[in-house]
């Protein structure tokens, strides 16, 4: 029987670190992700968790000895948020350039100056290209299942990259919610012990990464690229699976709702997508046929599920919370690169709202499917890019 | 714990066909670490020098397992490697993080001074070459005062970092110093180190023809003429417990020590030195071999690291 806890996000990250058997973490104390790692150290020391933890002396390193770690052929966990994230940067391309399956929750914290420490998704934005896989979650039950998941899939000899479960920083990561946690035989039954295609071996001495020329570095280099496309084909698999196996809810690439007969689309990622679900019940008891598609995996990018939601609608509202200075909301970015080279297109106004933790409820996405619909009737975006309640 | 040349292994872990220079005396401290420690060992190589000397994928001349790593992160990635180690039951396995100076004195300093702090269970050798060679000669905190580097080309106006000690501060239980021309004191220190339980560091003088100008037949004789004039001094410190190795223990009295203008005037790189600069020189090194005295006697060897027990 699964047993259900009230926890925050944060201590349900430190309860998925021990489902999921984690044997090293790596770590350092940034604001919001604090409750994790404490958490994970009284588990630790309690004896709950049995696991090497290493208090490094800063996220740069804490990247640094998860790569060691999973060299050195366990599985390997750290979490970070926001500047710790960045300063992890070099790491990050490092890990995955290894193809090192290290899973490490990203609470998204906003990036100074000034000092801020609420949600905002540019932190964890501005690492797209690192050839992580990166998740955005909704709720506390979703980050539980996602760090589950995130293990099976990148410790899949067909992917072994790492993965980002993102969560926003105070919405999630110090909010009580009920979550329900599967029995920890059935945890064991879903994800087997970490088996590692290669390790630091003295009876078979590898080199990893050592200097690769021109004539090979395009290769490995498109390895990751198939290894991405994989992950993107395994990513729904795995959720089935794990949905079937628990009896717990599916949520694929993008979490659907209302949108088989919607005319106005809502896209959106973490927690804004629960608001949204709340604006389209609203909207539609007005009469407005809106719905909404959250975006729960960035990368790899599910360009073909968008391109399928964009044939029978008219338009497409993206909501971000974060921006790509000089260009746009990111995810209003990929939306439009992935239809570049679709026929009938919707059209597609992007929205950046909530930045620094300012509020984005139900109330504010109605507002812009309001907004949306005018435009949409119109048949003309009037703005490209609208920053949602600005001051004048 | 005496050595002898005889004991050593005839095995070669640096395999034929690497690709330093000629007259590498980083290459040549390499080998000694593998004649110390064999085989079961897993290096931790940051960006310098030693991450091209193997040669590119598919080969390399590596005989033993190597994570190549970031600049500034060996000390770091060595913590990861021997907790993984310890968690799979592995025993009998040193692991070592070979970095160079600036990935030792700058870029890497406080990964190393993390894992020193956390008593992680490893050696780190600094091979220091006094510049950061592989980038084509720039200034590190390792260079020496007036020795000229691309960045330095009428000469570096400041003085070397005195590493061993700020490492030795960290209470670890082993520093100590070495150069790969006294090869046997190197692999005693090496062995010592193995057998030790906690954070070894072993900072290597590894002269190096290319950034120091001289000729590639020279190596051992300059690394012989830098311990003979008191520039770099062979020593130990243990459980805060500080000692002069032979033969730098024979040079306390500064008559036994070669002018330091000897070292000096054997390589390019100090060519631009006035007089006052090698004065200036040569009584800085008096005054270090002044602390070597004090710390040499019986009295003042324990550095108060360690508490009484």
């Amino acid at each position: 029987m699964a047993q259900t806890v009230v926890d925050t996000a944060n201590h349900i990250v430190a309860i998925a670190t021990k489902a999921a058997r984690v044997q090293v973490i790596a770590a350092y104390p940034i604001t919001p992700q604090t409750s994790i790692v404490e958490r994970i150290a009284e588990l630790v020391e309690s004896g709950e968790l049995d696991a090497e933890y290493i208090r490094v002396e800063s996220e740069h390193s804490a990247m640094a000895a998860c790569i060691g770690a999973a060299a050195g052929g366990v599985r390997t966990f750290t979490a970070t948020a926001a500047h710790g994230l960045v300063l992890m940067h070099e790491a990050l391309h490092w890990a995955a350039g290894s193809r090192l399956p290290i899973v490490m929750p990203v609470v998204n914290r906003s990036l100074g100056p000034g000092w801020n420490i609420w949600a905002d998704t540019t932190d964890s934005m501005s690492q797209r290209d690192t050839g992580w896989i990166q998740f955005y979650c909704a709720d506390n039950q979703e980050v539980f299942d996602t760090i589950i998941q995130a293990y099976k899939l990148c410790e899949n000899e067909q992917v072994l990259l790492p993965a980002m479960i993102c969560l926003e920083a105070f919405i999630l990561s110090h909010t009580y919610m009920p979550v329900k946690i599967p029995d920890q035989e059935k945890i064991d039954d879903f994800l087997p012990p970490y088996k590692p295609g290669w390790v630091l071996d003295i009876n078979n001495p590898l080199s990893h990464g050592n200097i690769v020329s021109p004539d090979w570095y395009m290769e490995f280099r498109y390895m990751m690229e198939e290894a991405m496309e994989n992950a993107k084909r395994l990513i729904p698999e795995i959720d089935q699976e794990y949905s079937e196996y628990f009896g717990f809810e599916r949520r694929g690439l993008i979490e659907k709702y209302k949108c088989e007969d919607a005319d106005l689309l809502l896209l959106t990622m973490g927690t804004i997508g629960s608001e949204a679900k709340v604006a389209v019940d609203n909207l539609r008891k007005e009469g407005l046929k809106v719905g909404s598609a959250r975006v729960r995996v960035f990368r790899p990018f599910p360009k073909e599920e968008i391109r399928n939601l964009a044939e029978n609608v008219q338009m497409f509202s993206v909501i971000d919370r974060g921006i790509s200075f000089g260009m746009e909301g990111f995810l209003a970015e990929e939306i439009k690169a992935s239809l570049c080279n679709q026929k009938d297109r919707p059209l597609i106004a992007g929205f950046v709202a909530g930045l620094g933790g300012r509020d984005v409820t139900f109330k504010t996405v109605e507002k812009i499917a309001e907004k949306s619909s005018k435009w949409m009737r119109a048949g003309r975006v009037e703005k490209e890019t609208v920053w949602v309640d600005l001051r004048e | 714990m005496m050595v002898s040349i005889k004991e050593l292994s005839k095995e070669e872990y640096l395999l034929k066909g690497h690709i330093a220079c000629a007259g590498c005396g980083p290459a040549i401290a390499l080998r000694l670490l593998f004649k110390a420690l064999g085989n079961k060992v897993i290096l931790v190589i940051p960006a310098c020098c030693s991450s091209v000397i193997p040669g590119p994928f598919p080969y390399t001349s590596f005989a033993v397992p190597v994570q190549n790593m970031l600049f500034e992160a060996t000390g770091a990635t060595a913590s990861g490697v021997v907790a993984a180690l310890r968690r799979r039951g592995v025993k009998d396995v040193t692991v070592v993080g070979w970095a160079g100076d600036g990935g030792t004195f700058d870029i890497g300093i406080q990964a190393l001074s993390g894992a020193a702090e956390r008593e992680t269970d490893f050696i780190y050798i600094c091979y220091d070459n006094e510049a950061y060679g592989n980038t084509g000669i720039q200034r590190s905190g390792a260079t020496p005062y007036g020795a000229w580097t691309t960045t330095t080309p009428t000469g570096k106006k400041e003085r070397k970092k005195d590493l061993a000690f700020i490492i030795a501060a960290h209470r670890i239980p082993y520093v100590a110093t070495a150069c790969p021309s006294y090869p046997m004191d190197f692999i005693k220190k090496l062995r010592k180190a193995k057998e030790i339980e906690g954070t070894k560091f072993i900072h290597i003088l590894a002269p190096c023809t290319t950034a120091w100008r001289y000729d590639t037949s020279k190596t051992v004789e300059i690394g012989r003429l830098a311990v003979q004039t008191g520039m770099w001094a062979l020593f130990e410190i243990e459980y805060g417990k500080f000692q002069l190795n032979p033969p730098s223990s024979r040079l306390i009295d500064k008559a036994k020590r070669k002018p330091v203008k000897t070292y000096l005037t054997s390589q390019g790189r100090f060519r631009k030195l006035s007089e006052d600069d090698v004065k200036k020189i040569q009584k800085w090194v008096d005054e270090d071999w002044e602390r070597y005295h004090k710390l040499s006697s019986n009295s003042v060897s324990d550095l108060g690291l360690y508490g009484k027990i």
